[in-house]
């Protein structure tokens, strides 16, 4: 039992780390919201090379995956640097293709996603009302079923493709963080798959996908309390930096325990990938990072409260975070659904033992 | 990085479920805050001890099995698990075996730490004063120079246990005029039945007498009884605060049988449609497996080589502001059977309360995380 990153983790999350804080990622987040893509692509583009993507791609088909704990290591620093893009999506379409085992069509997409030439976005059961960037993405997918489940029967899911170009449109909705792009799905194009296996695959692909939610929420809360930390040791009020301030550390201080207690949460799951593991780990650092914002907000004052300020770029990213790929009520029911009565004994006098 | 156990750990883990299969008390011992409870915990001491199952990772010539922090984490896990009784020897366990071990002589090992493991010597802690309690620099009992030992005297309050233990251990002023407060103390064991002692029992919100206050008139200890160099108490405390806070004193076992008992009351008591609460649950099941990873990763940094550091300040604010959580959760969920106060849910509730506010205040741990881990700089309390 050895429950730390190793050495070579460690210096992949460094490298991205120093690759991002090189690329000065808030011009690039700011032109992504605006629609200029140039930025966001070429970012992407390198983050590739640094095989971010590949860690989701199997290597039959150009990836070097699947590594989960590595890919929560990369999804970590995205969130710390405010990566725009479908980059969850792109991971759940890349987990979907490769465990449909259809090999035509992993085959024709897959290379492309592992390599960065290619940003995919998705929908999937579960995973939330809206398809994120699909005006940016080169490839849909869409699974869906046909008529509505009953309590008997599942109906068997449909998984479409369809290009870049010929998504969804007219239906766009503003997000709260402006980096992010909503429309609602529409699955039309090419029929790729239909039957229970597309109903598996897309259950695993959304574990993954709230995998990687977690752990860009974890970065963005990271980020978050770094940048707060950093201004109130250099802020004074009545003649003194306000971080000297009780009131002020006690915030910062919960905002810590609440963000290293969901690291260990988010890497136990990444380890399991068992989807209640994952839905609590999306709880802890989705709950962990937004309660971060909130503080780093009443902590910066108005300047926080302003859009030219960086610190925006994270806070927005905080709260939309939350909700994408299962909501904490979705993600607690996930977490109880396991969570089965282990003996008969009487209730009320089986509490647990003093200490 | 990986979750998995050795071969050895799962035997030993198989070893430790069935032992406790077979002896564990079929009925909830009663209070261990009460005489009677009291005794009975110190039998189930006795019969831990017996098979070496009460000190696992103390060194086989101290009554332990020598096993290393991750067996200890197991064993804890597979206790709670089997709904054994709390520990009444948890003090001096947690908080002054740690210190003899890295303070003590070879002589106070040997004298202190079988009776220690056997329940035989009950212990308790004699920190906090009228006056100093987080602010434990500020301390005045004092510890005067004698013909082979010192006399203490003066006033211990909040000594958990004390009400019924048989010995004490804490800081005295052994130098009265150091230029700065944490100087010039001493860490001493005594006899809270010597002559001098004055124990007055102390009824927590419940009325049991968890703790106590202690008058000391001029109480002989011993040089034997000093632990570390004289004057130097406090770095020899400190050390002790650290494993209080640290990865020992509240084992994540306890939390997840906690948790597992919870997740199965709510199945047997819940309303399908009081969401609120069923997101409680969810919580409590979440924060005992945040607390359980969070203690391997701080197990696995401690095997390899590094030192426990103010990150144990985040364990205890979270573990007792958990602990309430967790509790609160379960009385909600029993309605107006929750105000019963002879269940196990409602004595653990009432020992909970008391979790932010002992081993270092949560305000105490808060400021230390702030300035320690995020560098802010110091103010005024």
């Amino acid at each position: 039992m050895r429950f730390l990153l190793d050495a070579e983790q460690r210096a992949f999350a460094d490298s991205l780390n120093a690759l991002l804080t090189a690329a000065d990622t808030p011009p690039v987040i700011r032109a992504w919201a605006t629609g200029d893509r140039t930025p966001g692509r070429a970012l992407w583009s390198r983050l590739a090379d640094a095989g971010v993507f590949a860690l989701a791609v199997p290597e039959a088909y150009e990836g070097v995956g699947p590594l989960p704990a590595e890919l929560a290591v990369a999804f970590i620093e995205l969130g710390r640097h405010g990566v725009p893009g479908p980059l969850v999506e792109t991971v759940a379409a890349a987990v979907l293709l490769s465990e449909l085992g259809e090999s035509g069509s992993a085959k024709r997409l897959l290379p492309a996603l592992a390599s960065g030439e290619a940003l995919a976005t998705v929908a999937l059961p579960g995973g939330g009302p809206f398809v994120l960037d699909a005006e940016a993405a080169d490839i849909h997918l869409t699974v869906d079923s046909p008529e509505a489940p009953t309590r008997d029967t599942t109906p068997p899911a449909r998984l479409h493709l369809s290009g870049s170009g010929s998504g969804p449109t007219g239906s766009a909705r503003p997000s709260l963080d402006p980096a992010r792009h909503l429309t609602l799905p529409h699955p039309t194009g090419e029929l790729l798959a239909t039957g229970p296996h597309v109903t598996h695959a897309a259950a695993q692909a959304l574990t993954w996908a709230r995998l990687a939610t977690a752990a860009q929420s974890l970065g963005v809360g990271l980020a978050l309390l770094d940048r707060t930390v950093e201004y109130v040791k250099q802020r004074t009020q009545f003649g003194v930096p306000i971080g000297s301030f009780q009131a002020v550390k006690h915030q910062l201080a919960d905002a810590k325990i609440a963000l290293e207690f969901a690291r260990p949460l988010l890497f136990g799951a990444a380890l399991s990938m068992a989807p209640a593991d994952v839905a609590a780990a999306k709880v802890a650092a989705g709950e962990a990072a937004y309660a971060t914002a909130r503080t780093a907000l009443q902590l910066h004052g108005a300047i926080g409260y302003t859009a030219e300020y960086d610190l925006s770029l994270w806070l927005t990213k905080a709260r939309a975070l939350r909700t994408a790929w299962g909501s904490p009520a979705e993600c607690r029911a996930e977490v109880l659904t396991v969570h089965g009565p282990r003996s008969t004994d009487s209730a009320v006098s089986g509490g647990d033992p003093r200490s | 990085m990986d979750l998995d156990h050795s071969p050895a750990d799962e035997a030993f883990r198989a070893e430790a479920r069935a032992w406790l299969a077979a002896h564990v008390p079929l009925a909830p011992l009663p209070s261990l805050e009460t005489a009677e409870g009291f005794a009975a915990h110190r039998a189930w001491e006795s019969e831990l001890a017996a098979d070496r199952w009460s000190v696992v990772s103390w060194p086989t010539a101290y009554g332990g099995r020598g096993v290393d922090i991750v067996r200890w984490l197991v064993f804890e896990e597979e206790y709670y698990a089997a709904g054994a009784p709390g520990r009444v020897s948890q003090n001096g366990i947690n908080l002054l075996a740690p210190t003899l071990f890295d303070h003590g002589t070879q002589e106070q090992r040997a004298r202190v730490l079988p009776s220690m493991a056997t329940g035989e010597t009950i212990w308790a802690q004699a920190w906090s004063e009228p006056e100093a309690g987080s602010d434990l620099a500020s301390l005045t009992s004092r510890a005067v120079r004698t013909d082979g030992g010192w006399l203490l005297s003066g006033q211990k309050t909040w000594s958990s246990r004390a009400a019924f233990a048989d010995r004490a251990f804490g800081l005295f002023r052994s130098e009265p005029d150091t230029p700065k407060p944490h100087q010039g103390l001493t860490y001493l064991m005594f006899d809270l039945r010597a002559p001098g002692v004055t124990v007055r029992p102390i009824g927590r919100l419940d009325g049991r007498p968890a703790f106590a206050e202690l008058f000391l008139d001029s109480v002989f200890v011993p040089d034997e009884d000093v632990i570390g160099e004289v004057g130097q108490g406090w770095r020899v405390a400190m050390s002790t605060a650290g494993n209080e806070r640290g990865l020992t004193l509240r084992s994540p076992g306890r939390f997840l049988a906690a948790a597992d008992r919870l997740a199965d009351l709510w199945r047997t008591h819940a309303d399908p449609a009081d969401t609120a609460l069923r997101d409680r649950v969810a919580d409590a099941v979440i924060g005992a497996r945040a607390y359980q990873l969070f203690t391997y990763a701080g197990a696995s940094r401690f095997a390899a080589g590094e030192p426990i550091g103010p990150e144990s300040s985040l364990n205890k604010v979270f573990w007792s502001e958990y602990d309430i959580a967790l509790h609160e959760t379960a009385l909600d969920l029993l309605g107006p059977e929750g105000e019963l106060a002879d269940t196990d849910w409602s004595e653990g509730y009432v020992f909970s309360l008391a979790g932010p506010l002992y081993a270092g205040t949560n305000e105490i741990q808060r400021d230390i995380i702030a300035e320690r881990l995020l560098g802010l700089p110091k103010g005024r309390r």
